[in-house]
């Protein structure tokens, strides 16, 4: 019988490297008075589409960027520029997240305190962005209603991490026969409360309800930062 | 697949570890959330890659996967969920979005060889 191994007992957090830099971005962003949102969903649903509108629409009245990321090209720093709005776009290699020092490696010459509001958009993907915190005040889940509703249970694990659920391409939804009660029913499941809104990047339906949302997120979070 | 950078995360920390007390390590122990994002089995053999050529060549990854427990605000009680596609009590069925445990990826301990 062999005997009994010797323990050494630790506890260590492996996500910690990254919430401790993310921690430190999260009170950058307090302190500069600028909200974040992050974008996750997976490929092809609309997360450029969805930003280049959301950055166009809130330009006249506030100070609006972007940060992109994806495993190689400029293509979609290059569609969003055209909003007008600073954008920067982080090549990720072959990481399939971003990780909270990508985040401050490319704000490092940034003046945050120019901003009123700053996009994160994530590599397309619906597993690995959601165990890392990149400091942002909200993160927002995409869901296509090209995908299907059973997105959500598929894929619980971001659903849940995520704080609000856009369903895009609602232009689409009749044409694809979406099922718009089971969608709800699904995002209400794997996250009971989430707040949802439905938007049509292309004809822009939805859109000035989801706005009106980030305004009073950001007021609110100025108002809690100044107490 | 972002196991790859998980495992040599804990490769890393064990080998510190290992460093500072001078030690081998042959195992390394890990609480292992269902929702941590992170899949059990692409992580065991990304664990294998990562330990190669360092001082944990060889070792074993021991995981211990935690499963979700939520809080329910009916029963005022800590309950278990019956699946990750739906978060309700699995009592009474009140939904609920607390989450109190499950989310973990922590090295909790680290054999040492003899």
């Amino acid at each position: 019988m062999s005997p009994e191994p010797r323990l050494l007992e630790v506890r260590k957090n492996v996500f910690k490297q990254n919430d401790v830099v993310a921690h430190a971005l999260r009170e950058r962003f307090r302190s500069a008075g600028v909200f974040v949102v992050s974008l996750v969903s997976s490929p092809g649903s609309g997360k450029t589409a969805f930003l280049e509108k959301t950055l166009t629409m809130l330009r006249p009245r506030y100070r609006v960027a972007a940060l992109v990321g994806d495993l190689a090209t400029e293509n979609d720093a290059l569609r969003l520029a055209r909003s007008g709005a600073p954008v920067k776009q982080i090549t990720t290699g072959t990481l399939c997240h971003l990780e909270a020092a990508m985040v401050e490696g490319a704000l490092a010459d940034w003046n945050l305190d120019k901003l009123d509001f700053l996009f994160v958009e994530n590599v397309g993907n619906l597993v690995c962005p959601s165990s890392y915190d990149l400091g942002e005040d909200l993160r927002f889940v995409l869901l296509s209603v090209t995908e299907g509703e059973d997105k959500p249970l598929k894929y619980p694990t971001i659903f849940n991490s995520a704080d609000v659920a856009i369903i895009t391409k609602s232009d689409l939804a009749a044409a694809v026969e979406f099922n718009r009660e089971g969608a709800h029913r699904n995002i209400q499941a794997v996250r009971p409360g989430m707040k949802v809104f439905t938007v049509s990047s292309k004809s822009g339906e939805g859109m000035p309800d989801y706005l009106d949302f980030l305004a009073t997120c950001r007021a609110g979070t100025r108002a809690s930062a100044a107490v | 697949m972002h196991e790859l950078s998980i495992a040599m995360s804990i490769v890393e920390m064990a080998e510190e570890e290992a460093e500072s007390r001078g030690v081998r390590i042959s195992a390394v122990r890990l609480k292992l959330g269902v929702m941590s994002g992170v899949v059990k089995e692409a992580l065991l053999s990304c664990y294998e890659l990562a330990c190669e050529g360092t001082s944990l060549a060889g070792s074993r990854l021991l995981v211990d996967e935690i499963p979700v427990i939520v809080f329910c605000p009916r029963c005022d009680e800590p309950r278990p969920l019956n699946t990750i596609q739906l978060f309700a009590c699995s009592e009474c069925g009140t939904s609920t979005p607390e989450i109190l445990q499950g989310k973990e990826l922590e090295v909790v301990g680290l054999e040492i060889a003899a």
